[in-house]
């Protein structure tokens, strides 16, 4: 056997965040790149960047005010600890919010072009047709935006999957709780397990390929409803 | 219930301000006419709510839909108006049947007026209901978004120059149906348009804008043959003329039609209809030749006995607009200063009106 439990057991959390991480940033991107798409506001421009922020900087660079703002010192850590739950950092509740900022711009920009393509009017449609709001979004902006959930859903779970310096910043490397796949490729390295480093590193090229495969396949056949 | 349509609005923007106060009538088809860059979508948008005046006061029938004074509005979607937008605008994800029934459903049953049935027969797409919106023709799709707005059940239907999208051919297409809508359905009309020709067939009010005021409102016959408006100056100055059926002739296929009030006539080729139909008529003012002897070896058919009202400049030097009165019935001739002066042409002047065509709308 190639890989061994450690491995295995590093792959499952490595899913398990970028699960949990992907269908966050659903819920939170959205709305965020629905108003960045129909906002007339002035601070349209300052929280794009903002969300787009990650895209420029380096990890290690996030992953250090995470841990600043996360440890027992933070405003996040003392919020945290004054609601008895004890410190983020070094858990996997801080590596899901830390990969939650980290991957925002790779799902809110894609739902963000694609409600901006949607447009207002079949918006002004729905709603002298009678639907409220929370009925326009669901019965048309969803799926009329769903080329635009699906790269968004993939390339937020992939680049969490990726993840790297932000991890090592705020989670560590403790087994079954914050070792993921990135990390334990990094340490079979340290430990000059090559052999075992390659199994792993080729299965993440062969994981990534299929992701992009899958998502630039799945453009072509969504040809545009006009 | 009060039928009638109150409006006050007031908005602004950089380089444009609306500024209107209207009462129209709660029936029948009332044209927003100007211009582009004259208001009238802008106008639509805020009776629909889909842009909120700053200062408004908006009322359909005993609905006050906003009242600014009260910081009263009604979001759009609780709104009982149906929308047409100049391009259909319909839901490319969903078939042509569940586009219409996207605004049946939200609505109570007991509020259904129109049912899908009688909907898809009256603009007749009732073929078309499996198909999707991208497999329609321009002016199928149009009238797709017709029925679908027609399905909500509207107290107010509010359309946005619905053809200018459409070629000539599919503007043909839609009129007639249209003219069915405003026959059989009970629902009070606003209609953008810049086209004289739309509104000389479809409406029965006019709304005049210009730079987002209101040069006149009023019916449509009346309105259009006044001189102190731009329209009477213009090249395609026209009348419309509400008459009746009377006679056919079926030798020479020719339809005789009385004017509103008088003995006099009109003759026009047309296919036969019942007597006493009404039937709506438009005479282009340029079209209008004026003799003061009745001239009867002519192959004009029309020549109505009416009285100069008066007169006023054209759009150039070279013609003027004489108003003349048919019985009660405006008509408007536009002629050469140079024939005014050969004939002497003064108010109160008896004289012949020949007309060289008749237009049929409907």
């Amino acid at each position: 056997m190639p890989l061994t439990s450690a491995d295995f057991a590093a792959i499952w959390l490595t899913l398990q965040l970028a699960s949990l991480t992907t269908l966050i940033l659903l819920l939170v991107g959205t709305p965020i790149a629905l108003w960045l798409a129909h906002t007339r506001s002035r601070l349209r421009g300052p929280i794009g960047a903002i969300v787009a922020l990650p895209l420029v900087l380096p990890p290690t660079v996030i992953g250090f005010y995470l841990l600043l703002a996360m440890g027992p010192n933070g405003y996040v850590g003392q919020l945290t600890q004054y609601l008895g739950l004890g410190t983020l950092t070094f858990s996997f509740a801080g590596l899901v919010i830390g990969s939650v900022i980290y991957s925002m711009p790779f799902v809110v920009q894609p739902l963000q072009n694609a409600f901006t393509a949607i447009g207002p009017r079949p918006l002004e449609v729905a709603a002298t047709l009678r639907a409220n709001p929370w009925d326009t979004f669901f019965s048309v902006i969803v799926p009329l935006a769903r080329p635009g959930f699906i790269t968004a859903s993939i390339l937020g779970f992939a680049h969490t999957v990726g993840e790297f310096g932000v991890v090592l910043m705020i989670g560590g490397n403790i087994p079954e709780k914050t070792r993921v796949v990135s990390v334990q490729i990094y340490d079979h390295v340290e430990a000059l397990e090559y052999a075992q480093a390659h199994w792993l590193a080729g299965a993440m090229v062969v994981f990534s390929f299929l992701v992009l495969l899958a998502l630039y396949s799945s453009r072509k056949s969504q040809t545009s409803w006009s | 219930m009060t039928s009638q349509i109150n409006l006050r609005l007031q908005h602004r923007y950089p380089g444009f301000a609306l500024d209107l106060d209207l009462q129209l009538p709660g029936k029948g088809v009332t044209a927003l006419y100007g211009h582009s860059g004259s208001g009238k979508t802008t106008c639509l948008r805020c009776i629909a709510g889909l842009e909120r005046a700053s200062q408004a006061y908006v009322q359909v029938n005993d609905h006050i839909w906003q009242d600014s004074q009260r910081n009263h509005f009604v979001p759009v979607h609780q709104r009982a108006l149906g929308y047409i937008f100049q391009e259909a605008s319909l839901f490319p994800h969903l078939s042509v049947r569940a586009n219409l029934e996207f605004g049946l459903k939200r609505i109570a049953h007991q509020e259904r007026r129109v049912d899908l049935a009688h909907a898809t027969e009256l603009l007749g797409i009732t073929h078309l209901l499996t198909r999707a919106p991208h497999n329609l023709s321009g002016g199928e799709r149009q009238r797709v978004g017709i029925a679908r707005a027609l399905l909500t059940s509207p107290q107010l239907l509010l359309m946005d120059e619905p053809l200018a999208a459409l070629d000539n051919q599919r503007k043909g297409e839609i009129l007639p149906y249209l003219e069915r809508l405003h026959a059989e359905l009970d629902i009070p009309v606003l209609y953008v348009s810049h086209s004289l020709d739309e509104v000389a067939r479809l409406a029965d009010h006019i709304v005049l804008l210009s730079e987002g005021k209101v040069l006149a409102s009023g019916p449509v016959s009346e309105t259009l043959a006044r001189l102190d408006l731009p329209l009477a100056r213009g090249n395609d100055a026209a009348v419309v003329i509400e008459g009746r059926v009377s006679d056919y002739n079926l030798n020479y296929q020719l339809l005789t039609l009385h004017l509103p009030g008088s003995a006099q006539q009109l003759r026009v080729a047309h296919a036969s209809m019942a007597i006493g139909q009404p039937l709506r008529v438009k005479v282009q003012a340029r079209d209008i030749s004026l003799t003061l002897a009745p001239s009867e070896h002519s192959s004009i058919l029309n020549s109505l006995h009416a009285r100069v009202v008066s007169e006023t400049a054209a759009d150039n030097q070279a013609h003027v607009l004489i108003r003349l009165d048919a019985d009660g019935t405006p008509l408007l001739a536009r002629i050469t200063r140079y024939s005014r002066d050969q004939l002497g042409l003064h108010p109160g002047q008896l004289l012949w009106a020949q007309i060289k065509s008749v237009a049929v709308l409907a």
